[in-house]
């Protein structure tokens, strides 16, 4: 391979001075050739739809006939609706919740497969599986673990003599049962980050800290999490753009029942959109993920800007 | 002298007491991320009679069985979403690769007009949800079914659909892929020395050349980690092919199991295990071959961007 190479930069000619193609050796005309399909697929199916969503959300188009002009009423009928503000409580409870729980998890595994061990890197391929195998096919195990019936998690807390709770049904338990499957499948990710970032930092920081006398908890604080900073800050930001918009869990897991306890803005649009074919009103609910997109985008902007 | 001995000492003890502390925590955690995986094969094993006892102690199998197999590939469509997966996760990422390429190795190396704010752009789309694009995307793909497809097969006579078909999901794929396969690439042709292309073009050769030969052999390993992700998100979709694919035989792996194996309230347990197991076969195979490409890649688009 290096060999072709090597020779191909020996022998460069023919010249290509005078050829039809010059026009392509000007950098204005290449790159705007080069970046053409990805922007021609953004345009069409990310950019178009994006704006003909906000234009469906202020319609009252249905799955049978194209909607008309109804101003804002798709979002005060939204406001006055107690599900809908169910909803939103929600899908802050499941984001926060379940970020505070995914990030303790992540720096500690991190911090623990960070050290050596035998079957090191075993352990890290495994750790990482949740968030590689296909969510909703992992998502339905858990569901099968959750049976109201034959769940095993029962089975072993009656081994220790206690009732466990119907864990799609009972009070709380819902929406508890969703968010540790979501802590599940999203701690890896925060693990595999945050553990590349640490493997990144020079030890020399960490032997001067020793030598200053700092204990392993104050080089924790010290050193490790002011240099993870910018890591830390990506990893959250993205997985809490994911988790707010969250679909295939609560779908998969209780359809955002029972009665509309456990739905979340993409689960409530999808079933207003979709099963009740008030597509108007489904995409006015999915704009409501757009103002907290937006502060997340600004804000991650903002701070790789001052990076670079 | 004497206290760094005194020291290396004392430290090969604390390395042994810590040594079990970490792998016991290395263990559990290694354990509780496997569980569902584990209780997923074992049950898939278990006959119905098994199954569906509150007597019998669920971690053992007393008699096990492959009939939710074989109830898979002869009652069900399952070979034909296997096959539907693959070919969709192959043609995206095939899509991906070549339009991310082009566009990260403009963004990073060549000036033209409009480039920082394309670059942002991409990057902006890459933030933005399946969730909020799904319900105007079936609109817009209905609509272009309805005015240019219809034009279109009336004129060749064909029957391309971008609804209940593979090909609108090989079409509507790329959009969540290029925007990260784009702003990794960027990272990797930026890693490049441009020396090396300049070098070429001196000695005569052309720049698109020089990109073919020279910058892309080297950001080979970029290339190969976009695939693998690119592969990986295809196979695991589970929302634009929810809402676009109805036909039993047109579904991919993870609609096909969720809504041909769920009857109303009835559960096919054993095949449902059995059915996500082996849909989760490909992207282990994957994963298991490129574990380094996924974790430097993954790290790569987290820092990158």
């Amino acid at each position: 391979m290096a060999v072709e190479t090597e020779t191909n930069i020996a022998h460069p000619l023919p010249k290509y001075k005078g050829s039809r193609f010059d026009f392509l050796e000007r950098e204005s005309v290449l790159g705007t050739l080069f970046i053409l399909p990805a922007i021609l697929i953004i345009l069409i199916f990310i950019a178009y739809p994006f704006f003909y969503g906000l234009w469906l959300s202020v319609t009252d188009t249905t799955i049978m006939k194209q909607g008309e002009f109804i101003g804002l009423q798709n979002f005060s009928k939204l406001l006055d609706d107690s599900g809908f503000w169910l909803t939103v409580r929600n899908s802050f409870e499941y984001t926060g919740v379940t970020t505070i729980f995914k990030f303790v998890f992540g720096i500690a595994i991190a911090v623990l497969l960070n050290q050596k061990f035998r079957f090191q890197r075993l352990a890290r391929a495994s750790i990482l599986l949740p968030w590689i195998i296909p969510t909703v096919l992992s998502t339905i195990a858990w569901r099968w673990m959750y049976d109201a019936q034959f769940s095993v998690f029962n089975w072993f807390l009656e081994q220790i003599s206690i009732q466990g709770p119907i864990w799609l049904g009972d009070g709380h338990w819902p929406m508890i049962s969703l968010m540790i499957v979501n802590i599940w499948r999203g701690t890896p990710f925060y693990a595999i980050s945050f553990l590349a970032g640490m493997q990144t930092i020079d030890p020399t920081y960490y032997e001067a800290a020793q030598i200053d006398g700092a204990g392993w908890w104050r080089q924790f604080l010290s050193v490790t999490l002011p240099l993870l900073q910018p890591i830390i800050l990506v990893v959250l930001l993205l997985s809490i753009i994911l988790t707010f918009a969250d679909f295939q869990i609560t779908w998969v897991l209780t359809q955002g029942g029972p009665i509309g306890k456990t739905h979340l803005f993409a689960t409530l649009a999808y079933q207003t959109g979709m099963t009740g074919t008030k597509i108007g009103e489904g995409a006015a609910i999915s704009l409501f993920l757009f103002p907290a997109l937006c502060a997340l985008v600004f804000f991650i902007i903002r701070t790789l800007r001052q990076e670079d | 002298m004497t206290t760094t001995r005194i020291d290396a000492a004392s430290s090969r003890n604390r390395f042994k007491w810590s040594d079990i502390r970490t792998g016991l925590l290395a263990f559990l955690a290694v354990a509780t991320t496997l569980f569902p995986f584990l209780w997923m094969a074992l049950t898939s094993f278990k006959p119905n009679n098994e199954l569906y006892s509150t007597k019998a102690n669920p971690l053992s199998i007393r008699s096990p069985t492959v009939e939710h197999y074989i109830d898979l590939f002869s009652n069900t469509d399952f070979a034909s979403w296997m096959t539907n997966s693959l070919i969709v996760a192959l043609c995206a990422t095939l899509i991906s690769i070549f339009a991310a390429t082009l566009a990260g190795y403009a963004l990073a190396r060549l000036k033209f007009p409009g480039a920082n704010i394309l670059g942002w752009g991409i990057f902006v789309t890459y933030l933005i949800p399946q969730t909020l694009l799904f319900l105007p995307l079936v609109s817009t793909a209905s609509s272009i079914n309805r005015g240019f497809l219809r034009g279109f097969n009336e004129l060749f006579g064909t029957n391309i659909k971008l609804l209940n078909s593979l090909f609108g999901l090989i079409v509507i794929y790329p959009t969540f892929l290029i925007p990260f396969s784009t702003w990794l690439l960027i990272g990797f042709f930026r890693s490049i020395p441009f020396d090396l292309e300049e070098c070429a073009m001196i000695d005569g050769a052309r720049r698109i050349t020089s990109f073919w030969r020279i910058t892309l052999p080297l950001a080979l390993p970029g290339v190969l980690s976009v695939a693998i992700f690119s592969f990986t998100l295809s196979w695991n979709e589970y929302l634009y092919a929810l809402v676009f694919i109805s036909s039993p035989e047109t579904k991919t792996i993870p609609i096909g199991i969720t809504s041909e194996l769920i009857r109303g309230d009835d559960f096919f347990w054993g095949q449902l295990m059995a059915g996500a197991l082996l849909g989760s076969v490909p992207v282990a195979l994957v994963y298991s071959f490129f574990v380094d490409q996924f974790v430097s890649g993954m790290t790569a688009g987290a820092v990158k961007g």
